[in-house]
């Protein structure tokens, strides 16, 4: 049963390709909507299952004996599963969403579609790490062809060049970590590993393994400086892809660090300051440069792209904190910002669809006649902005009280900051396109065309492709409104990062994990005023950009001379350039693994 | 067992890295990559060499009897399949960048979009 939601869409796929020349195209699409439907739904009955005790599944009956690990398992967790459902709800959006547009040859892109699934649900699901890699490496390989699919888009095939090589590299490193770690326990399942570690203090070569994993996982994630190659490529694949690219695929690099962490690492590189720092450090510098960046963008799909790296870079910052609170909070803040950000990409794709352009200072004013559209991206900008009722509040609640609760409260200020910046972005992005706010020229060959004259040549916006967007805006409120489910997370978090009860759940089926009772209710009164303030400070940023002339002349002029500099930089490093992201990633790899050496001690 | 393996994982590693960053072609840093990638093969490899081992089939031979681990030959054998495959990949793109864009030169393609 663990097996069926990564073996099904495989399945499928091969069957699509194989009938590519006769099958009509209309039994396509629907073949593959209807798998993705299905694999949702067996990984929502897996999340179920899981609740109560981790659902492990041991390929071919290879059970440990005697607490070795002999053959390959899945081991589902709540998080895992939560995951991989996401991947499903997002790909079962997309796929809703494209069914009346993209109307190439696509048979082969339905097939690369669910190998990419296939691939995310085997990654959350793995309890292996060499599953795991052979996961990553499968959707990965799915996901490069898929953002390099527009071949005559010049920027999207060097966006997927960048994607494929960056990510290689970060997948050699894994290997090499995966190959340390062998070469010194003889065990490649994770709880087994993490039983082998235990029993020693953290040597040069543990140091090492960690390093390299990480830095792996950390490309998949677009940790700064780990990130150059998001952009281009998240911004430039066709909308279908890029929903699911925005909304989970960074988010498995994240879950992964974590996972690792706590099955593998967590007893010889326990949760101390330094590490606790290292990881702060990468997550804070996540945070403000993916803002930064979102805001300077005019492409209304690099923005979303940027928005990934910094949310990415909140939600590094709950694990950081290495406590069961924290993950918890980024847990839950991480699906809903997934499914946020999933229904922006598509609004995205629909203002593409229908206006024929993506850059915010060309489609100045033009999307007058859609308003409900630009309702559906202030309800997203607001879920960036962690408002209530959207999941992601919830989320940035618990993130908050961990903070604090660990002895760092000035993540909060983090957490508004960053929050408004990306919100900001959107709402001034939406206030010009939609109401044709703000300063024009600058790429003036803009509004020529009329808005009816737009609207005359699109004369409906079909259900397809709104009720998509609206769904995934939806499941984000659900998550944040679904009574018992801060508990619920809670709970998992605990046995998420309770590596004994991981190992003994695995090895020696000992489920019946002890539940840890009641949680103190959340206060959420304090927080919601924060998220007012973000969304607020996210609204002033906006209109300032819109209206600069209402803004006093000196304040102007010194946010000029301060923000220039800042932005002309920021946009020279983040130039696409393909040896840059390489030499990033091992500049990266340096100063991470000289931190961690001066930390672990 | 020497430590040579090791060092010449990391020098390939380097210098497969190296090319990366400097390839002023396609094809080159895709060829570049694919040496980074042997490093992993040496490294799986040596991890699990034994000196004086056989080949890990275990018929008609005593028990006991040392052979190299099985499971690092495997691993090695994924990877290889793995890089294979995004070989292929990368070099179907390098030639859809050709076609389309008539340069191989990572630097020049898509710049006209900034």
């Amino acid at each position: 049963m663990a097996a069926l939601p990564v073996a099904l869409p495989v399945l499928v796929a091969a069957i699509l390709v194989g009938l590519a020349p006769v099958c009509p195209r209309r039994a396509a699409d629907a073949a593959t909507l209807a798998t993705a439907a299905v694999v949702t739904l067996l990984c929502l009955a897996l999340l179920v299952r899981s609740l109560d005790e981790p659902v492990v599944y041991w390929f071919g009956g290879w059970t440990p004996r005697d607490g070795i690990a002999l053959g390959v398992a899945f081991a589902v967790d709540p998080v895992g599963a939560a995951l991989a459902t996401l991947a499903g709800v997002l790909a079962t959006a997309a796929l809703t969403f494209s069914w009346r547009i993209f109307e190439a040859v696509r048979t082969l892109h339905h097939g690369l579609m669910l190998v990419f699934l296939a691939g995310i649900v085997g990654f959350c699901l793995s309890g292996d790490l060499f599953s795991m890699f052979v996961f990553y490496e499968l959707f990965s390989v799915a996901a490069y062809a898929l953002a390099g699919y527009r071949t005559t888009d010049p920027g999207s095939v060097r966006g997927a060049l960048n994607f494929a090589i960056t990510n290689s590299v970060g997948a050699i490193l894994l290997l090499g970590g995966i190959a340390l770690l062998y070469g010194r326990t003889g065990a490649l399942n994770l709880a087994q590993l993490g039983q082998s570690l235990a029993t020693g203090p953290a040597d040069r070569l543990v140091v090492v393994a960690f390093l390299l994993l990480m830095v792996g996982f950390f490309v998949k994630a677009a940790v700064v400086p780990f990130h150059f190659w998001l952009a281009d490529a998240y911004a430039l694949a066709p909308t279908v892809v890029g929903v699911l690219f925005a909304g989970v695929v960074s988010e498995l690099g994240l879950y992964a660090v974590a996972r690792v962490y706590w099955t593998v690492f967590s007893s010889p590189l326990a949760e101390t300051d330094g590490l606790r720092g290292v990881m702060l450090l990468g997550a804070v510098t996540t945070a403000l440069v993916g803002g930064v960046m979102c805001l300077l963008q005019h492409h209304l799909a690099r923005m979303l792209a940027y928005a990934t790296v910094s949310h990415v870079g909140l939600t590094l910052a709950g694990f950081a904190l290495l406590g069961p609170a924290g993950a918890g909070g980024a847990v839950l803040y991480l699906v809903a910002d997934g499914m946020i950000k999933g229904s922006l990409f598509i609004s995205v794709g629909i203002i593409d669809h229908h206006l024929h352009d993506v850059d915010e200072r060309r489609l100045a004013g033009r999307g007058r006649h859609l308003p409900w559209l630009a309702a559906l991206m202030v309800a997203g900008a607001l879920g960036l902005a962690g408002m209530p009722p959207f999941g992601t509040f919830l989320g940035k609640a618990l993130m908050e009280e961990a903070a604090v609760e660990t002895g760092l409260p000035w993540l909060i200020g983090l957490f508004v900051v960053v929050a408004a910046l990306t919100s900001a972005a959107l709402l001034r992005a939406t206030g010009r396109v939609f109401c044709g706010l703000g300063p024009r020229g600058g790429a003036g060959t803009a509004a020529t065309r009329s808005p009816d004259e737009a609207a005359a040549r699109h004369p409906h916006v079909h259900a397809t492709q709104v009720v998509p967007a609206v769904g995934l805006l939806a499941g984000a409120v659900a998550v944040g409104l679904a009574p018992g489910l801060a508990d619920e997370v809670q709970d998992a978090a605990g046995r998420f990062t309770d590596r004994p009860a991981y190992a003994a759940a695995v090895l020696r089926g000992a489920g019946d994990l002890a539940r840890a009772g009641a949680h103190p209710p959340l206060h959420l009164g304090g927080p919601a005023l924060l998220a007012t303030l973000s969304a607020l400070l996210g609204l002033g940023l906006a209109l300032a950009a819109l209206l600069p002339e209402r803004l006093p002349p000196r304040l102007r002029g010194g946010v000029a001379r301060a923000w220039g500099p800042v932005a002309a930089t920021l946009r020279g490093l983040h130039n696409g350039s393909i040896g840059d992201s390489v030499t990033w990633l091992v500049v990266g790899m340096s100063t991470f693994g000289g931190l961690l050496v001066l930390v672990v001690r | 067992m020497s430590h040579l393996p090791y060092v010449v994982a990391a020098w390939l590693l380097l210098v497969g890295l190296y090319g990366v960053v400097t390839s002023r072609n396609l094809v080159h840093a895709i060829i570049c990559l694919s040496v980074a990638q042997s490093s992993t093969y040496i490294l799986l490899l040596s991890v699990g060499f034994e000196r004086g081992g056989t080949a890990p089939i275990f018929l008609d031979v005593p028990v006991g009897t040392k052979a190299v681990d099985p499971v690092v030959g495997a691993l090695a054998l994924t990877d290889i399949v793995v890089g294979a495959t995004v070989s292929a990949l990368l070099l179907a793109l390098a030639v859809q960048a050709y076609k389309h864009h008539g340069s191989l030169d990572p630097e020049r393609l898509g710049r006209e979009q900034d």
